[in-house]
């Protein structure tokens, strides 16, 4: 691929990921793929296309497959369509112990849709996630980058009122 | 109890406003210690002796002792060394990493800059899990600021040591923070462990000599070093030097994290959560993160937090990640949530983890949702023998250790779900 | 040396040896799915735990490093307890069909299994389903079956180049795909089928045709290039039913292309030739062989009064004794025009030597993988010769530097440390650039022909590196040796050599291309195939090929045919051509039916017998040369065994000219555009381009013209008139080159000697 083929990787999106690459020494560009992922992610709305990877992979010279084995590895990486705000919820050991079984239901149940789905109007969808690392506000939840502790009903009301 | 001393290392600033920043760091002694490095008052073989005498050991979950590992690192070997700092901080329980990089981020980097000039690595990587955004930025502020003070770069303070910081976001896999798959993941691959040997202190990051801690270990060392590697071994027992960050979830009244001294009775640390919730009685404890086994409240009770007494008492002492259980806790609930962590987080590579996670979850979800058989038990049992210490890395037996302890100590409630396809609190 | 003790036997290893491998050495048996001795160790099937005195738990014998008086035990109770878990955790989610699964009878994972009796496997659980997706048409995927062992994947990154397999996903999900359901690209993808221990991968054209135990193994030669590499004919009641590799470090190690592996559909073709037939009055008719064999001499003698009018065309791929009986045979009566060099348009070479200049690799591959640089000339060496590819690609990964000289900038599957991508002549002035620059360096006179080169620090760097690295060679590939500048390519080659030190080869591309020279299957006289196709032939023989798309002389060549009085076929393929220019056409055996003997790009004589069967009443050529030295009443043709006439050929073989830099050849340019024609992986020979799956591979031919040309179409002249071709705009070609794929229908008529491009 020349540089002018690349249709996501270019401009803006090109300078932060080239900020990425330079992490790295010069001859290891592929240690830039995470990143690298996660920022055309970003711009695609929250989820990965076969083309972006392909692209990815050509602009950090790497082996299409081993670009889609890093990209379907890791929990974070999406590739169908997610909600504008994904809801991913910690139903691991802490937050269980907290009831966070009975959050997901009142989620699906206020939402109209399952987990993995997305409402109608593409604002929300539900995921359900491995422990956070926040165990201390149990129950919890990342919404887009940030986390939110000490769920309740109630603040789940406030919260998807909240977010646009 | 009300004599206990919290906060004396890693989370000696959390109370202050801005505890984040520079100022607020120099201002409390912060870079004293690299200045000193620097300036050739401390040499790499006096910081290892000082990290030896402290007698700390890691603080990721093997509890290896770091000035031992230092050692292994040949310093004047030629070619690029590296430091990696291990936040991936995914252990089921564990959240005290991610307190670090928010209120103290600079101990950490200054922990890692001495740590790099210890072993002669040039480069630092601090591994972040992907969720930890709000620490990720703290985190690269404080490296900025390390930067423009000049603290890090080339030729830092005129010293000519070279040293440089950066960031590797993960983005959402447990195994990442096991060391090898940590490594393969800055190289920009799954995060499949490496068969070992070759360990990373002689093929690491990129084939380099690499030296991996984690990020509580990290950033205790500048204290270590600014009071005393007796001083912190002084604030413990014996075998297990300093203070410890115990995070403290579940059925409490007040969960969060305590960082207190090695060896302090493990009710004391109940208390100081607030005990358990709503008045409840203690049923189990998790004492170090999910993959430390499970141990009934009478065990518990008798214990204190430290390494050897937590040994005693049928567990291990792991990331000191404590999960507390209430009376009301249905175990093989629990369990049947824990199996299916190991199970999606697996990385896939070898068989008996690979295989064995699915057919563990598999098993404890049918005698969750009332189909197990009377057999289940003893293939559970048969299962997670099987998978350990046959497996690349450490993820197979964490996962083991769960099913073989919950059956020992909390068998007759799996036994209830397969007799009567519920847990034993749902009879009355 | 240090010795370690195996199940109380003293085994001597070096240390750091892998304890499996010195298992291996001693026969001690370990069971092992991930392991494979070509690939990196992944360590992550654990079939092969064994117990080592000492260590706490038991230890995976494929990474476990040999220590001086180790004490292992392979099948101690905890090994095989430990060897018992992994099977039964393997089985768990394997489906048990071995008996309609491929791999039946060859599965590793069957073997071990047995081997643990009733004992694995007694928990029945729900089996994991995996999709499969279609690769393409060499390999079927049931992916149910899957271990992941990875040495599929490994294979790819490691020894391909062409990561086309991933394993995707973690834990009980992580799934070997190709992820977007592309189809597997690769020249040696064919490879992965051998790898594979289950039969998650297995052949495509093979599958469900016979058992494994039900199948015959012949050891062969494989027939598809120059290398020669071992292969096993398998047959089933006579038939070849698959070909695989043999292991053989010196040619193909254990690998083997996906043309000599898949070519055997194309021997089972339907337009195989069973009967002879011969042409009266335009009518063809079905001839008994002895009526045949009397036809073909009386069709032959009145020409035999008159050698000079007989042309013979023969396959480059006949056999050693094929083409000594037919040069015997011919040169008894003064025919001396017998060429096998149907690609080559540029013998001058020849003129200047006296005698004809063999190629031929001067290394051996293990040599060439150890070179620290290499200079390509004109060769797409990843499809001409794929093994030797993985050669050079090993090389590089060792670190040497390669660089080339190419007319199209094509897909290598190593990095290059360089490259020039012009049109030939400008090619040929780079070499003489590099000549000059080699000159100066070793501080020696500029040899004629180079004074004029202007050197730049490229080409000092080039010049540099072959001088310093002390293992250097410069190969010279099919691209170079068919264009107009072969000679050319070949003398600035081969004085760039003498001047650095390095070695030359310039590389054969058919099976017995070396052995045809060595016995004498090119013209006698000084001639060549464009002398003969310019003389006026009233006879031509032609053995073992498709006329009209085997040469680069198209319409040329059937004209001639066309003109000539009698031309007999001796075909393994009926064929709507060969019947319209033949007057007899006899069925020939393929190389997997009859004994013979193929001469390697290493000069090696590499003889194989009788595989397979030939159909109907398809006789091996030499029986039929034999039968013809009879009727035509000579002596010496008495031959028993085809060992007889290997024999006597051996002791009769040809002096040749060497490539030799010091040689005087007269100038030649060509005009631009130049027209090149470029022989796709599978379109080499009739076999190849008869397999059917080949066809549908990714390697297969379209009729498409590349350049860097902004046309959609382009019009080439032909003697037979202009033909046009849809043009494919490829900036990877060089400015003033038109790539012309050769060996289809659509370019017949192309004529290589003859040929301009018009402006469409
Ligand atoms: C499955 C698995 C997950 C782990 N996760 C973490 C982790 O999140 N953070 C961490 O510091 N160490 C983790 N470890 C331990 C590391 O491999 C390593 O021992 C540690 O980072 C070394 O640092 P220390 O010596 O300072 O403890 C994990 C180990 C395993 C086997
Ligand atoms: S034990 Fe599990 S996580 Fe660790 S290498 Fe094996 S499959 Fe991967
Ligand atoms: S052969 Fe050793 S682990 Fe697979």
């Amino acid at each position: 691929m020349k540089d002018t083929d690349f249709k996501v990787i270019k401009g803006e999106v090109k300078e932060r990921i080239d900020r990425w690459i330079s992490h790295y020494p010069a001859d290891q560009r592929q240690s830039a793929v995470m990143p690298a992922l996660r920022i055309v992610q970003e711009v695609n709305g929250g989820y990965l296309t076969p083309e972006l990877m392909d692209e990815v992979a050509a602009y950090l010279g790497m082996q299409p497959a081993a670009v889609y084995e890093v990209a379907t590895f890791y929990s974070m990486y999406e590739h169908q369509p997610v909600g504008k705000h994904k809801i991913c919820v910690c139903h691991n050991i802490s937050c269980l112990l907290r009831d966070v079984d009975d959050l997901i239901e009142y989620l699906k149940e206020k939402l109209g849709v399952d987990i993995g789905e997305v409402t109608p109007d593409g604002r929300f969808s539900i995921k359900k996630v491995e422990c956070l690392g926040a165990c201390g506000e149990a129950p919890v939840a990342m919404i887009g980058k940030e986390y939110y502790g000490n769920l309740t009903r109630e603040r789940l009301d406030e919260l998807l009122e909240s977010l646009e | 109890m009300a004599s206990i001393p919290l906060n004396e290392c890693c989370y000696r600033l959390n109370h202050l406003d801005k505890s984040w920043d520079i100022e607020t760091y120099m201002a409390n002694g912060g870079y004293e210690v690299w200045k000193k490095v620097l300036a050739g008052e401390l040499t790499p073989q006096e910081i290892i002796d000082e990290v030896k005498a402290s007698n700390i050991r890691g603080r990721g979950g093997a509890g290896f002792p770091t000035g031992l590992k230092w050692s292994f690192m040949n310093r004047y070997a030629p070619g690029p060394k590296y430091i990696l700092c291990n936040s991936d901080e995914g252990e089921p329980g564990t959240f005290k990493d991610r307190d670090i990089l928010r209120y103290n981020p600079h101990q950490l980097v200054e922990g890692m800059m001495i740590a790099g000039y210890v072993i002669g690595a040039n480069t630092g990587y601090n591994y972040i899990r992907g969720e930890f955004w709000e620490p990720y930025k703290r985190f690269d502020q404080a490296v900025q600021q390390a930067y423009e003070a000049g603290l890090l770069g080339k030729n830092i303070l005129g010293s000519g040591w070279d040293f440089d910081l950066y960031t590797h976001l993960g983005a959402g896999a447990y195994i990442c923070g096991e060391e090898t798959a940590l490594i393969e993941s800055i190289e920009g691959k799954k995060g499949q462990p490496r068969f070992k040997p070759p360990f990373p202190a002689s093929f690491g990051l990129y084939g380099r000599p690499t030296t991996i801690n984690n990020t509580e270990t990290l950033a205790s060392i500048p204290m270590i070093l600014a009071k005393g590697g007796k001083w912190f071994a002084d604030l413990g027992v014996p075998g297990a030097g300093g203070t410890k960050i115990f995070s403290v979830s579940g059925h409490v009244e007040k969960p969060g994290n305590y960082e207190i001294r090695m060896g302090t009775p493990f009710k004391d640390l109940l208390a100081l959560a607030g005990g358990v919730w709503k008045g409840r009685k203690l049923k189990a404890v998790i004492p170090g993160g999910s993959s430390t086994a499970v141990l009934p409240a009478e065990k518990a009770l008798e214990m204190n937090m430290d390494y050897d007494s937590i040994a005693k008492a049928g567990s291990f002492l792991g990331a000191g990640s404590v999960i507390i259980m209430d009376e009301t806790t249905d175990m093989v609930k629990a369990l049947d949530r824990l199996t299916w962590f190991y199970y999606e987080e697996s990385c896939g590579q070898c068989t008996p983890c690979r295989e064995g996670t699915g057919w563990m979850h598999r098993v404890v979800h049918r005698i969750y949702t009332g189909k197990g058989r009377p057999e289940d038990i003893d293939m559970l049992k048969d299962v997670s023998g099987k998978i350990m210490g046959r497996v690349i890395c450490g993820l197979g037996d964490a996962a083991a250790i769960p099913v073989a302890s919950f059956l020992e100590h909390f068998e007759h409630e799996f036994r209830h779900y397969i007799e009567h396809g519920c847990s034993i609190y749902d009879r009355a | 040396m240090i010795k370690i003790e195996i199940n109380g036997q003293i085994v001597e290893a070096h240390e750091g040896d892998m304890l499996i491998d010195v298992a291996d050495e001693a026969k001690i048996p370990i069971p092992r799915f991930c392991y494979h001795k070509k690939l990196s160790i992944a360590a992550n099937c654990r079939m092969c735990l064994v117990e080592v005195e000492g260590a706490p738990k038991a230890l995976p014998a494929c990474a476990t490093p040999v220590t001086d008086g180790m004490k292992v035990h392979t099948r101690s109770p905890k090994a095989r307890a430990a060897q018992k878990a992994v099977m039964e955790f393997l089985l768990i989610n394997h489906p048990l069909d071995c008996p309609i699964c491929d791999q039946g009878g060859e599965c590793e994972l069957q073997d071990v299994a047995f081997e643990y009796g009733n004992d694995v496997g007694k928990y029945s659980e729900a089996k994991r389903v995996v999709p499969d997706h279609d690769v393409g048409p060499l390999i079927a995927t049931d992916m149910t079956r899957c271990i992941h062992c990875t040495r599929c994947v490994r294979f790819g990154q490691e020894i391909s180049g062409l990561m086309e397999l991933g394993a995707v996903g973690r834990s009980e999900w992580m799934e070997i795909t190709t992820y977007v359901g592309k189809s597997i690209t690769s020249e040696i993808s064919g490879n992965i089928i051998d790898l594979c221990p289950v039969g998650a991968l297995t052949s495509k054209p093979f599958r469900f045709k016979a058992r494994a135990w039900e199948m015959v193994a012949h050891p062969s030669i494989a027939a598809h290039d120059s290398l020669g590499s071992h292969i096993e004919v398998h047959t089933y009641q006579d038939k070849v039913m698959r070909v695989v590799p043999r292991d053989n470090e010196a040619i193909n190690e254990t690998w083997l292309s996906d043309r000599d592996r898949f070519a055997y559909e194309g021997i089972n073709s339907q337009d195989r030739l069973t009967v002879p037939l011969a042409k009266s009055k335009g009518q063809w008719d079905e001839q008994e062989w002895e009526d045949a064999l009397n036809q073909t001499v009386e069709l032959l003698k009145p020409h035999l009064n008159n050698p000079d009018t007989v042309g013979v065309l023969v396959s480059p791929n006949a056999t050693v004794e094929e083409l000594y009986l037919l040069r015997k045979l011919l040169h008894a009566h003064g025919v001396k025009d017998i060429e096998t060099r149907l690609r080559q348009i540029d013998f001058r070479l020849d003129e200047a030597a006296g005698k004809p200049v063999a190629p031929g690799l001067v290394n051996t591959l293990p040599e060439i993988e150890a070179m620290e640089s290499v200079l390509l000339v004109g060769s797409n060496l990843r499809y001409e010769i794929p093994l030797l590819n993985l050669r050079v690609r090993k090389a590089q990964l060792e670190g040497a530097r390669v660089r080339v000289l190419n007319v199209a900038d094509y897909p290598f599957t190593f990095d290059l440390e360089d490259k020039v991508i012009a049109d030939p002549q400008a090619l040929v002035d780079t070499l003489k650039v590099l000549v000059r620059a080699a000159a100066e360096l070793k501080g020696t006179e500029i040899p004629a022909g180079a004074e004029d080169a202007v050197v730049s620090e490229q080409h000092q760097a080039w010049a540099k590196d072959l001088v310093e690295s002390g293992k250097a060679t410069i190969m010279v590939g099919a691209m170079a040796q068919q264009s107009p500048l072969y000679a050319d390519f070949v003398l600035w080659s081969a004085r760039l050599a003498d001047l650095t030190g390095a070695t030359i080869n310039v590389v054969p591309q058919s099976a017995n291309e070396v052995g045809a020279y060595q016995v004498g299957a090119v013209p006698a006289n000084g001639g060549n195939i464009d002398s003969m196709l310019a003389s006026d032939k009233k006879a031509w023989i032609v053995v073992g090929i498709d006329p009209e798309l085997d040469t680069v002389y198209g319409a040329r060549l059937k004209q001639a045919l066309d003109q000539a009085d009698t031309v007999i076929s001796l075909t393994a393929y009926d064929s709507e051509y060969l019947r319209s220019v033949s007057d007899i056409m006899l069925p020939i055996a393929v190389h997997t039916e009859t004994a013979g003997t193929f001469v390697n790009a290493t000069g090696d004589w590499q003889s194989f017998k009788i595989a397979s069967a030939a159909p109907g009443d398809a006789k091996p050529l030499w029986k039929i040369l034999r039968v013809l030295g009879n009727l035509l009443d000579m002596d010496g043709f008495d031959y028993v065994h085809a060992d007889e006439v290997l024999e006597e050929a051996k002791a009769q073989t040809q002096s040749l000219g060497s490539v030799q830099g010091d040689l005087a050849i007269p100038a030649r340019t060509c005009d631009k555009p130049v027209v090149l024609g470029e022989w796709s992986l599978y379109s080499v020979d009739p076999i190849v381009r008869r397999s059917e799956p080949l066809q549908k591979a990714a390697g297969a031919a379209r009729p498409v013209v590349r350049s860097a040309i902004e046309a959609d179409e382009i019009v080439l002249n032909t003697p037979a008139g202009p033909i046009t071709l849809p043009n494919e705009y490829d900036e990877s070609v060089a400015p003033g080159v038109v790539l012309v794929p050769m060996g289809l229908s659509e370019t017949a008529d192309v004529t290589l000697t003859d040929v301009s491009v018009a402006a469409s």
